[in-house]
C-alpha cells in the first residue's frame, strides 16, 4: 500500500514537470497546446536510445533529451504560432500523433511497438537509484520538480512573464508596446517542451522500458487537465493539479475496488471534474498568482 | 523639423482604397490633429505608420529613416508609441502592470555586455530590476494622478481613466512621437478638460503628439496644425483657423449648400 502511494507520488512528480511546462505555454502565454505527450515521448526515447545503444549515463542523456525536445518545440512552434485557440490545439494535437507514429514505425531506431527494454538505472556517486524500491527515486523526482518550480517561478516574475501575460491579454497591444510576440511565444514553447523532455527521461528510467503506447493523446489531455484544475498561471497549482489527477486515476487500485470499478471509470471522473470546475470555479483550485511589486508599504491605500 | 512623414502612402483592401496617395507630415514638438468624417481613413493611416498594417504602396519615414513595413514592435522601439480607438488595455492585469509592460524593452539591456550575460544579470538581480520598473511605472501614474489606482485591475477602472491609462502605458516606452486615436471618445466634459491639460503637459515634455479626434473643441483648442482626410485623400492642412474657414472642409463635414 505504501509502495503504491510512492508510485503515485513519483508519477505525480513526473507529470508535475510536464504540467509546469504546460502552464508556461497555456497559463501564461494563453496558447492552447496539446503537444506535451509528444515532447514527453521524445525525452523518453532520447534517454532510452542513448543509454542502451551508446552507453550514455542517465545524467548525460538529460541535456540531449531536453535539447531535442526544445528543438522540436521550436520546429512545431514557428509554423503553428500564428494559429489561435482551437486551431492551435488541433495543429499541436497532430504533432503529438506524428511523434507517436514515428516511434511506432521507425523500427531500426525505436524497435517499433516492441519498445526498448533494459534501460540502465541511474546512479549517482556509485549509488543506484532503484525505481523498484522507489524512495531514492522519489527524492530525485522531487528535486527535479523543485528546481523546475524555482526556475519557472522566477521567470514568470520577470519581464518575460509579464510579456507573456501581455500577449495573452491582447496580442496587438503587446506588439504595439514593443514586445516581439513571435519570439516570446516560441520561448514559451521551447521551455514547455524541454521540461516535458526531462519528464520523459525520468519516465524512461522509472519504468526501465519505453513503448509507444505510453505516449498517447490522453497524456496531453491529462496534463492540460492538471493545469486547468490547479489554476492557470500558478505553478504551485500545476503541481497540486498533477497530484490530484494522479490520485484520481489510481483511485480504483488505491481503494482496492478494481473488481467493482472498471478502469474506464477514471476517464468519466476526469470529465466530471472538468465540467464541475468549469461551472463553479473556472479559475482553478488556486487561481492565478498575483505578483506584488515594490515594498509592501501603501498596499492598503 | 519634420520628424515623421508619409510619401504617397496608399492602402487598398481589394477594391476599396482606404488611404490614397497621402503625404502627411508631422512637425517635431508640436501637436498635430488628424480629422475627417467617419471612414475617411484616419485610423488606417495610423495603423500604416505604426506597423500594425503595411502600406500597399508609398513610404513612411521617421527621423529620415525609411520604416515602411517594419513590424509594430520594432517601430515602437524606435520611439513611436500609440493608443487605440477601441481601448486595448491588458484588462486582467493591474494598472501598474499595464504601465510596466510599456517599460518592457527599456530594461534588461546593457549594450556593453552580450545577451547571455544580460540575461544572467537580470536573473540574479531580478528583485531590484523589477522594483526599478515598478517605480518608473508609478512615476507615470503620478503624471496622470492615478497613483491610487495602481493595484486595481485595468478592467475595473472608469472609462475615462482607462483611456488615460492607455496613454500612460504608451508614454512608459519613452516615445519621441505619440499617436492618440480618439483619446476623448466617450469622455464627459470634465474628463476631456483633464485630457487637454495632460496632452499639453506631454508636449511640454518634448514629445510630439499626433491625434485623431472628433471633438472639434478639443482639436481646435490644442492642435498646432491640422490635416483633414476625406475618402482616403488629403483634403487640407493648416492651422486650426485656416481649417475652420476652409470651404472644402466645411463641405466635407456639413455638405454643400444648394
Amino acid at each position: 500500500m505504501l509502495n503504491f502511494f510512492l508510485l503515485i507520488l513519483i508519477y505525480s512528480g513526473i507529470y508535475a514537470l510536464m504540467a509546469l511546462g504546460q502552464n508556461v505555454i497555456t497559463g501564461y502565454g494563453g496558447m492552447l497546446s496539446l503537444t506535451q505527450a509528444g515532447f514527453f515521448a521524445i525525452g523518453s526515447y532520447a534517454t532510452a536510445i542513448l543509454s542502451t545503444r551508446f552507453g550514455f549515463s542517465f545524467w548525460a542523456t538529460l541535456p540531449p533529451a531536453a535539447l531535442l525536445s526544445a528543438l522540436c518545440g521550436l520546429l512545431i512552434g514557428l509554423p503553428t504560432l500564428r494559429l489561435k485557440g482551437d486551431y492551435l490545439a488541433i495543429a499541436t494535437l497532430g504533432f503529438g500523433e506524428i511523434v507517436r507514429n514515428v516511434l511506432n514505425n521507425w523500427d531500426s531506431l525505436t524497435r517499433g511497438p516492441m519498445g526498448i527494454q533494459k534501460i540502465p538505472m541511474p546512479t549517482i556517486f556509485g549509488f543506484v537509484i532503484n525505481p523498484y524500491t522507489k524512495y531514492s527515486f522519489l527524492v530525485m523526482v522531487v528535486i527535479f520538480v523543485a528546481i523546475a518550480y524555482v526556475l519557472f517561478q522566477r521567470l514568470a516574475r520577470s519581464r518575460m512573464g509579464r510579456a507573456l501575460a501581455a500577449i495573452r491579454e491582447d496580442e496587438i497591444a503587446a506588439e504595439a508596446m514593443g514586445i516581439n510576440i513571435t519570439k516570446y511565444k516560441v520561448y514559451a514553447f521551447i521551455l514547455g517542451a524541454s521540461v516535458a523532455g526531462i519528464a520523459g527521461s525520468l519516465q524512461a528510467v522509472f519504468t526501465l522500458s519505453v513503448t509507444p503506447g505510453t505516449y498517447t493523446f490522453m497524456v496531453s489531455v491529462m496534463v492540460l487537465c492538471m493545469v486547468v484544475l490547479g489554476g492557470m498561471g500558478n505553478f504551485k497549482a500545476s503541481i497540486l493539479g498533477a497530484f490530484i489527477i494522479q490520485l484520481i486515476s489510481y483511485f480504483p487500485q488505491l481503494t482496492g475496488l478494481t473488481s467493482v470499478i472498471p478502469p474506464q471509470f477514471k476517464q468519466i471522473l476526469f470529465g466530471l471534474i472538468l465540467v464541475v470546475m468549469m461551472i463553479w470555479r473556472p479559475q482553478g483550485l488556486l487561481g492565478r498568482e498575483e505578483i506584488r511589486y515594490g515594498n509592501e508599504e501603501g498596499e492598503k491605500a | 523639423m519634420t520628424i515623421l512623414e508619409t510619401e504617397r502612402l496608399t492602402r487598398a483592401y481589394g477594391g476599396v482604397i482606404a488611404v490614397n496617395n497621402v503625404d502627411f507630415q508631422v512637425e517635431g514638438g508640436l501637436i498635430t490633429g488628424l480629422i475627417g468624417p467617419n471612414g475617411a481613413g484616419k485610423t488606417t493611416l495610423f495603423n500604416n505608420m505604426t506597423g500594425l498594417d503595411t502600406p500597399s504602396s508609398g513610404k513612411v519615414r521617421f527621423m529620415g529613416k525609411d520604416i515602411t513595413g517594419y513590424p509594430a514592435h520594432k517601430i515602437c522601439r524606435l520611439g513611436i508609441a500609440r493608443t487605440f480607438q477601441n481601448i486595448r488595455l491588458f484588462k486582467d492585469l493591474t494598472v501598474a502592470e499595464n504601465v510596466m509592460i510599456g517599460r518592457h524593452f527599456k530594461t534588461g539591456k546593457d549594450e556593453t555586455k552580450g545577451r547571455f550575460l544580460n540575461a544572467l544579470k537580470s536573473y540574479i538581480h531580478l528583485k531590484e530590476e523589477e522594483n526599478a520598473i515598478y517605480d518608473k511605472a508609478l512615476q507615470w501614474l503620478d503624471f496622470f494622478d492615478m497613483h491610487s489606482y495602481r493595484s486595481e485591475l485595468a478592467r475595473n477602472l472608469p472609462y475615462g481613466k482607462q483611456r488615460e491609462l492607455e496613454i500612460a502605458r504608451a508614454l512608459a516606452t519613452d516615445p519621441q512621437l505619440l499617436f492618440l486615436d480618439e483619446p476623448a471618445a466617450g469622455m464627459n466634459p470634465q474628463e476631456t478638460e483633464h485630457l487637454i491639460r495632460i496632452i499639453r503637459k506631454i508636449r511640454e515634455l518634448g514629445i510630439t503628439v499626433v491625434l485623431i479626434e472628433h471633438d472639434m473643441r478639443l482639436v481646435m483648442n490644442i492642435c498646432d496644425s491640422i490635416t483633414v482626410l476625406n475618402y482616403g485623400e488629403k483634403l487640407a492642412e493648416g492651422t486650426p483657423t485656416e481649417i475652420k474657414n476652409n470651404p472644402l472642409v466645411i463641405e466635407a463635414y456639413l455638405g454643400r449648400d444648394e
